[in-house]
C-alpha cells in the first residue's frame, strides 16, 4: 500500500527544514527505502510564509496569503512511500529524525 | 423448538462468536460480511440442531456453515475480477490447525489486536471489541455507552472503514511490538470492566454485564497467551473485584466503603481463582501493573475482618506501583495505607506533601482523605474544614451522603 507521510513540526525547531534534510541522519533514512525500493517520491519544502491558498467561489479566484491550515504545526517536506501495511509505515515514520521533536502524519493513499 | 437447542445455540453464540468472526475476517478479509455470516449460521443451527441433533464440535459447524454462507453470498454477487479473487481465496484459505500459526487457533487472538490497534480510537476499539468479539449489538453498545444507537454504529462504521483503507494488518503483531499493543487490549479490557463495575443496580443490564464480559474475554486471551504475566495480572485483578460487588452496596443503592462491607457477600470462590491466577501470573517473574494492582486487591479480599488487613503490606505494594506507574492517585493510595499501618501521623505527612505539590488540586479525595486522617487525630475542627472542602469538589451524590455522613459526625463530637 501507498502512504503520504507529512513531515511536520511547529516551526520553531531550532534546525530548518534544510537541515533536518540535509542531516546526515536523514539522508540514511532515504537510502534504506531507496535501497529497499519503497520510496516513490518526496521534496523538501519552502516556508509556510510563501504557500497561498487558493479558492474559486463564484467564479472568481480567491488568493489568500498564507497556508492551507492556521495551526502552528506545519508541513515541512513529504514523502510518498510504498509498503505492506499501516504497521510497516509507522514503523518507518517513527525513524525519521523529525519525529523525535516535530510529527509525521501517515496518511493512506486512495487506492480503487 | 426444544428449550435445548436454544440454550444450546445461545451457549455457543457466547463462546464461539467471536472465533466465527475471527475466522470469517481472515479468509474473506471483510468484517461486515464476516458478521453477516456468522449471524446467518447461528440462525440456521437454531433451525438445523432441532433437526439434526446438536453437532459434537458447534464451533466447527458454526465457522463451516459461515464460510459457505460467505462464498454462496460472494459467488452470486460476482461482478468483477476482485470478487472473483475473493471467491478464490476463500476455497484456497487453509481452515485446519496448521502450526505455522496463520489458522484458526490464532484468529482470535488476531481480532483482539485488530480491534484494540492503538491507530483507533479509544472508544472505537471498545465498541468494535464488544461488537465483534462479545457479539453484543450496536444497540446494546449504544445503551451500554449511553450514546445514540446512529451514533455508536457511525463509529463501528469509521472504524472498520479506517481498518480497512489504511492497511491496518489482521494479525498477532510481531514480537518487539507486543508489549505495547498487549497493553492496548488489556486497556481496553479494563475499561469494560469498570464501566460495568461503576454501573448501579438502576443501571441497564447490558452496562452491568460489561464486567463479566471483560472476564471472559480475559480468560480468552490468559488462555492465548499464557506468558503474559499482566494478562493474567488483569484476569486476577478483576476476579478481586469482581468477587466483591455484592457487597459494595446496601439495601438502599448506597455505597458501602470496603470497611463497612459484609464479607460474608463476597464470593469466595472467586477470590480463590483470582488469587490462583495471580499466583501464576507472579510465578512468571515479570511483575507489571496490573499484577500489583491485584495484589493490593487479594490483600483486601482476603482479609477476614478489616482489622484484619495487611496494611503494611499493601503499603508496600503502593510504593511499588508508584515506582511502574508513578501517579499522584497511586501516592494518595500510599498515604491511605501508611496511615492505616503507621498510624494517622504517617499518612498525613505524606497527604501534606501532595496538596504542597498541587497536583491533586480539585481532586475531592485529597480533601476527603485528609479529613479522615484528622478525625483519627482528633484534630476535629481541621477534620471538619477538610470535609467541607471536600463536600464541594465531590462529584456523586453518594460521595457526598458518605462525606455529609462524616462531617456530622465531627461537628457532633467536636
Amino acid at each position: 500500500m501507498r502512504y503520504l507521510l507529512l513531515i511536520g513540526g511547529d516551526g520553531s525547531a531550532e534546525a530548518t527544514s534544510e537541515e533536518i534534510c540535509g542531516a546526515d541522519e536523514t539522508q540514511a533514512w532515504l537510502a534504506d527505502l531507496e535501497r529497499r525500493g519503497m520510496l516513490r517520491g518526496g521534496d523538501l519544502l519552502r516556508p509556510p510564509g510563501e504557500a497561498s491558498t487558493v479558492r474559486v467561489r463564484d467564479g472568481e479566484v480567491l488568493i489568500v496569503d498564507g497556508p492551507y491550515a492556521e495551526t502552528k504545526e506545519q508541513i515541512g517536506g513529504f514523502n510518498l512511500i510504498d509498503c505492506a501495511d499501516h504497521d510497516e509505515a509507522v514503523e518507518i515514520a517513527s525513524r525519521h529524525p523529525a519525529a523525535r521533536f516535530g510529527m509525521i502524519e501517515v496518511r493512506p493513499v486512495w487506492e480503487p | 423448538m426444544t428449550p435445548d437447542i436454544t440454550a444450546a445455540v445461545a451457549a455457543a453464540f457466547r463462546d464461539e462468536w467471536g472465533q466465527v468472526v475471527a475466522t470469517l475476517i481472515r479468509v474473506t478479509g471483510d468484517w461486515d460480511l464476516a458478521e453477516e455470516c456468522a449471524q446467518d449460521a447461528f440462525a440456521l443451527a437454531l433451525e438445523r440442531w432441532a433437526r439434526d441433533g446438536i453437532p459434537r464440535r458447534p464451533g466447527a459447524w458454526l465457522t463451516t456453515t459461515a464460510r459457505n454462507r460467505a462464498t454462496d453470498r460472494l459467488r452470486r454477487e460476482v461482478v468483477g475480477a476482485a470478487k472473483l479473487r475473493e471467491v478464490a481465496r476463500m476455497e484456497l484459505a487453509d481452515d485446519g490447525d496448521d502450526d505455522a500459526g496463520s489458522g484458526v487457533r490464532d484468529d482470535r487472538l488476531r481480532l483482539i489486536f485488530t480491534c484494540c490497534h492503538p491507530a483507533l480510537p479509544f472508544d472505537a476499539r471498545v465498541a468494535l471489541t464488544l461488537r465483534t468479539l462479545a457479539g453484543l449489538t450496536t444497540a446494546e453498545i449504544a445503551r451500554a455507552f449511553l450514546v445514540p444507537e446512529p451514533t455508536m454504529a457511525q463509529r463501528l462504521v469509521r472504524a472498520k472503514r479506517k481498518i480497512q483503507h489504511a492497511g491496518i494488518p489482521y494479525r498477532v503483531p510481531p514480537a518487539h511490538l507486543l508489549p505495547e499493543r498487549t497493553g492496548s487490549v488489556l486497556g481496553v479490557l479494563y475499561l469494560l470492566f469498570n464501566e460495568g463495575y461503576a454501573a448501579t443496580a438502576g443501571a441497564d443490564l447490558v452496562r452491568l454485564s460489561l464486567s463479566a464480559e471483560a472476564i471472559r474475554l480475559a480468560r480468552v486471551l490468559a488462555r492465548l497467551m499464557p506468558d503474559e504475566p499482566e494478562v493474567r495480572g488483569l484476569l486476577a485483578l478483576m476476579l478481586l473485584h469482581h468477587a466483591r460487588r455484592d457487597g459494595r452496596l446496601d439495601d438502599n443503592g448506597d455505597l458501602v466503603t470496603l470497611e463497612y462491607q459484609d464479607r460474608s457477600r463476597w464470593d469466595a470462590a472467586a477470590i480463590a481463582e483470582g488469587v490462583e491466577v495471580l499466583d501464576a501470573a507472579l510465578r512468571l517473574g515479570r511483575p507489571g501493573a496490573y499484577q500489583v494492582q491485584a495484589a493490593i486487591a487479594a490483600c483486601h479480599a482476603t482479609a477476614a475482618t478489616a482489622a484484619g488487613t495487611d496494611w503494611s503490606e499493601i503499603a508496600l505494594l503502593y510504593r511499588r506501583l508508584a515506582q511502574l506507574v508513578p501517579s499522584p492517585v497511586v501516592e494518595l493510595n500510599r498515604a491511605v495505607a501508611v496511615g492505616m499501618a503507621d498510624g494517622p501521623a504517617a499518612g498525613l505527612a505524606l497527604v501534606d506533601r501532595l496538596a504542597a505539590d498541587g497536583v491533586l488540586a480539585g481532586y475531592h479525595l485529597l480533601p476527603a482523605t485528609r479529613a479522615d486522617l484528622l478525625r483519627r487525630l482528633d484534630r476535629t475542627h481541621e477534620a471538619a474544614a477538610a470535609y467541607r472542602e471536600a463536600l464541594e469538589l465531590a462529584t456523586t451524590d453518594t460521595e457526598r451522603r458518605y462525606l455529609t455522613r462524616r462531617l456530622a459526625e465531627t461537628t457532633t463530637f467536636a
